[in-house]
This record gives structure tokens, C-alpha cells and sequence, in this order.
């Protein structure tokens, strides 16, 4: 009977989930000619091609900056945001979570623009506080060093919104008698918050750290966006792992290359995954 | 003459009633609350308005203005809006009815799928449970790049390319959303009355149907806005499998 519940997704899952990594991994190990696959003619050829492409350990060099960078600053503000919000439930607080979630909405080429502008210390609202701080053009700002704290910040820019909108679910869900009593045993805002409410959101967090660690290992739009030909950014094309595979896809047309690369992020993001998972036990039933 | 009095009389403790505006916030707690959330306001909203803006102005304002955050002109913004409509014969309106029905038929199927899935994998025990969190787990972990070639190979042999449900059925899986009702239900659907229900003679799916999707109705709400934002924006999925531009959604057709 469990199971069909679950049912429509394990269908929906075989066959836009399971069954394309499958292919994919086929394709990991087939030669394509003009875009002609040849199963199995390649064997573990797009590995070592991916292994010693020069730009491999950058790529993945790069994306572990900006993992390293982006999961805790991203959690950290948006787990603050929402409990700050949560202190003053009211239309004040519900105005601002709105708000903060509008920047999702803007993409595809407002995005570029936006972005580019807003970098550029000679157009931006924020130039006085760039000049400010010793950035007075483009490269003062853009920069190898900058570049995980930059993608951290624009990615921080659209997304935040939805995940201050998933941890106020989250809040929402604590029963009010544990909030009540707290109050009775006199705790204030500030002590409701971080001892009753912040161990109580632990299963979203969990949530949170697994899935902004899977979104971020596919890091591609902000970077794609600073290589856009309308900046003349120092940034490398191919600067994180999945603009690499994507250029091997669309700009070589070697798939089989371009599956092997995403498998292995795929590994790496495994074994990021199972740790956590491990770590704090998110696939135990409760009870 | 009365009100004005009543007014002066709560204003008098100024003091007091500065303290109980506070709460149990404290003062210093106020002002930094709220120092936090105006800088992430003005952190998010001001290159919206600066966006908004240079709809208005004509280029080379935007470089020698002095002040960045300026409005331009009303005939400015009307121009550029004209522009954008007139853009391709007026296919814009084509594409955006296109990207509403896209992503709400998307967003419709999507939670009729993920929340009776997440439910299950949350209260129930079955076989291959563990099995099919690593599974999701999965896939949320492949990047767009390498599915997209065998998602087309599979929508091509059903003849589906260049119809709307080569965008809208891949987009019915939203392995996201199945994690978070797991979530959702793991935390906050009480044990004791899924149980009481069983014992009570209730088969599952009367369980699910009667008392969980009822107690569902905030994580509704987020799985809607999510799910309906990941379609909107969908580039990828329709960039690929579409190639008669009426079909198009607004991301694609704007490119």
C-alpha cells in the first residue's frame, strides 16, 4: 500500500531521472563522431581525456572555494534572516520575506545586465561604497581571488528569498506551546530564538546544507554570466567544473567527455552528501 | 478635544511605552533586528530599482548621472516597453501565456506527485525506502548538461520534441520538492496520530487523504511558489526540446 503513494514518482523517477543517468553513464563511455554515438567504443577514453585536461584540477580546485565559501555564509544568513523575521511576526516582517524573494524572479538576460552594471563601480548604486572601499573600475572588483565571494553574493542574491520562504515553513511548523512555556520561564526574543527555535529548524537546516551543497557543486549561471561576451571580466571561460562539461558538450560535441565530467561531480557530490546525511542521520523515520 | 487628550495620556510614560514597543526584544535587540533586515533589504531591492529605472533612461544617462539611483522619463519607460511588446511581431504575449501555462501545469502535476511520495517516505516503512532517498538524492546531484541529451533522446522516441509536454512532463520531476515534504511531514506530522489512525482500521492512502494533506496546506503554499519559480525560469528544458518559436516560453524567446 506504501507504495502507491510513492508510486507516480517512482515512475516519473525511472524516466526522467534513473533512466538518464544511465544513458549518461553509457554515454561516459561511448565515442561520438558529428554527434553519432558508438556505444562502449571509447572505454574509460573521456575519463582520461577529462583527467588531463589541464583546466580539471582548477575547475575543481575553483568549485571547492566556492563550496567552501558559499554553503556556510548562505546558510548562516538565511537561517539569521528567518529567525529575525520570526521575532516580530506582523506585516513589517511578512513585507520583507516578499521582498527578499523578488530577486529570484529576474533571469536570463536582466540578470547579465543587472550583474554587469551593478559591478561596474562607474554605474552602480553601489559605487560609493566600491570607491569606498579602493574599487574604483571592473577589475578592482572582478578578480581571481573575488570571484567565489562574488558568485557566493549573486547566488545569495536570487536564491536566499526562497530558502528565508522554506525555513519560515519550517518556523511555522513549531507547535506554540513550546513557545508559550518558554515565555513563561521567562526567556526574551533573543533566547527563544536560539536555544528553543534553532534546534527545533535542525531537520530544515539538515535540508538546507544538503541541497544548497548539491545546487552549488552544478555552479554555472553566475559564472557563465561574467564570461558573457559584453564583459571584458579577467574570469576563465570554463571556471567552474560544469562550464567545463558543458563546453565539452556544446562547444566540442564530445558527450562522452562531457557525461564522464558530470559523473564524477556527481561522485564528488556523493561523497559530500553521505557525510552529511550520515552526520545527522536525515533518512532516519522518527519515532 | 477628547481624542487629542487620550493621545497626550499615552504618550506621557514615554519611557514605559518605548520599552513595551520593544518587547522582549530589548532596545539595543530593536535596533540591531532591525539594522540587519534594512541592509539585506537594501542589499536586495536596490538593483531591482536600478533596473527598474534604466527602463526609463536613455543610455548615456546611465553613465553621467550623478546620483545612480535616478528616474528618467515617463516617455523613456513607454518606449522601451513599446519595444519590448513589438519585439517579434508580438510574440512576447505568445510567450507569456506559453511560460503561465508551462509552469502552472508543471507546478499542478509536480504536487500531485511529490507530496504523497514525500509523505511516505517519511512515515512509512517499506522496503527500498533508503533506496529511493539515495535515488533522489541522485538526481538532484546530475547537472542539467548531462541530462539533457538523454532526455531528448527519450522524448524524441516518444515523439514528443516540439510539443509542450516535452517541457511541462521532465518538469512533473521534482526531486526538491519530494525532500521537502519528507521534511515537512518527518517534522511536523505527529507519529501518535498517524498511528492512532492505522489502529482505528484507516488504510494508508485514507490516512494520507483524510489527516496529512489536510495538515499540508503551508507546505502547499512553499511547494507551489517554488516549483512555479523553477518553471518560470526555466531556460534549458525548452531551449532544447522546442524549436517553433510560438511554442516558446519567455526565457527562451526573450534570448
Amino acid at each position: 500500500m506504501s507504495y502507491l503513494l510513492a508510486l507516480p514518482y517512482i515512475i516519473f523517477m525511472a524516466i526522467f531521472g534513473i533512466g538518464p543517468a544511465l544513458y549518461a553513464l553509457l554515454m561516459s563511455f561511448s565515442k561520438f563522431s558529428m554527434g553519432v554515438p558508438q556505444y562502449w567504443a571509447a572505454g574509460l577514453d573521456n575519463y582520461k581525456l577529462a583527467f588531463g585536461d589541464a583546466r580539471f584540477f582548477q575547475v575543481f580546485g575553483n568549485l571547492l572555494e566556492f563550496l567552501i565559501v558559499s554553503v556556510p555564509l548562505g546558510i548562516g544568513f538565511v537561517v539569521l534572516l528567518a529567525l529575525l523575521l520570526d521575532m516580530r511576526p506582523g506585516r513589517f516582517s511578512s513585507a520583507l520575506r516578499l521582498l527578499y524573494f523578488i530577486p529570484g524572479a529576474v533571469t536570463g538576460p536582466a540578470l547579465v545586465l543587472l550583474v554587469i552594471c551593478i559591478l561596474d563601480p562607474t554605474i552602480s548604486p553601489f559605487g560609493p561604497l566600491f570607491k569606498a572601499i579602493g574599487a574604483t573600475n571592473f577589475d578592482a572588483l572582478v578578480f581571481p581571488g573575488s570571484l567565489p565571494f562574488l558568485f557566493t553574493i549573486m547566488g545569495f542574491f536570487s536564491g536566499a528569498g526562497m530558502w528565508i520562504a522554506i525555513q519560515h515553513g519550517g518556523l511555522q511548523g513549531i507547535s506554540t506551546e513550546v513557545i508559550e512555556a518558554a515565555e513563561l520561564d521567562g526567556c526574551n526574543a533573543w533566547q527563544k530564538a536560539l536555544y528553543i527555535k534553532l534546534p527545533l529548524m535542525r531537520p530544515y537546516i539538515v535540508y538546507q546544507t544538503i541541497l544548497i551543497f548539491a545546487l552549488n557543486v552544478q555552479l554555472f549561471v553566475e559564472p557563465q554570466l561574467l564570461t558573457s561576451t559584453w564583459v571584458q571580466a579577467n574570469v576563465p571561460p570554463q571556471w567552474a567544473p560544469n562550464q567545463l562539461a558543458y563546453s565539452y558538450a556544446f562547444d566540442v560535441g564530445n558527450f562522452g567527455a562531457a557525461a564522464a565530467l558530470s559523473l564524477l561531480m556527481v561522485a564528488i557530490g556523493l561523497v559530500g552528501a553521505v557525510v552529511l546525511i550520515r552526520w545527522s542521520g536525515f533518512f532516519k523515520l522518527e519515532g | 478635544m477628547m481624542t487629542r487628550q487620550t493621545a497626550t495620556n499615552q504618550r506621557a510614560p514615554g519611557r514605559l511605552s518605548l520599552k513595551r514597543y520593544v518587547g522582549d526584544l530589548g532596545i539595543i535587540g530593536y535596533v540591531i533586528r532591525l539594522a540587519i533586515l534594512l541592509i539585506f533589504a537594501i542589499y536586495f531591492v536596490v538593483p531591482l530599482v536600478w533596473l527598474l529605472f534604466a527602463t526609463t533612461r536613455d543610455p548615456t544617462s546611465l553613465y553621467s548621472s550623478w546620483f545612480p539611483l535616478t528616474f528618467g522619463s515617463i516617455d523613456r519607460l513607454v518606449a522601451s516597453w513599446t519595444n519590448v511588446i513589438a519585439y517579434q511581431n508580438g510574440e512576447m504575449l505568445l510567450w507569456l501565456g506559453n511560460s503561465i501555462r508551462y509552469a502552472g501545469l508543471s507546478l499542478l502535476g509536480s504536487l500531485a506527485i511529490c507530496i504523497p511520495a514525500g509523505y511516505i517516505l517519511a512515515i512509512g516503512r517499506f522496503p527500498g525506502r533508503r533506496v529511493l532517498l539515495w535515488l533522489t538524492l541522485i538526481t538532484m546531484l546530475l547537472p542539467v548538461s548531462a541530462m539533457v541529451l538523454p532526455l531528448f533522446l527519450e522524448l524524441n522516441l516518444a515523439h514528443l520534441i516540439n510539443t509542450q509536454w516535452a517541457v511541462i512532463l521532465p518538469a512533473m520531476f521534482f526531486p526538491f520538492g519530494v525532500y521537502l515534504s519528507y521534511v515537512y511531514y518527518g517534522a511536523s506530522l505527529p507519529r501518535e496520530l498517524v498511528d492512532a489512525a492505522r489502529v482505528d482500521g484507516c488504510s494508508e492512502l485514507r490516512v494520507f487523504w483524510n489527516l496529512a494533506l489536510p495538515l499540508a496546506r503551508p507546505l502547499l503554499g512553499l511547494l507551489a511558489f517554488i516549483s512555479f519559480n523553477a518553471n518560470w525560469n526555466n531556460f534549458f528544458g525548452p531551449y532544447v526540446m522546442l524549436n517553433d518559436d510560438k511554442l516558446y516560453n519567455l526565457p527562451v524567446g526573450l534570448n
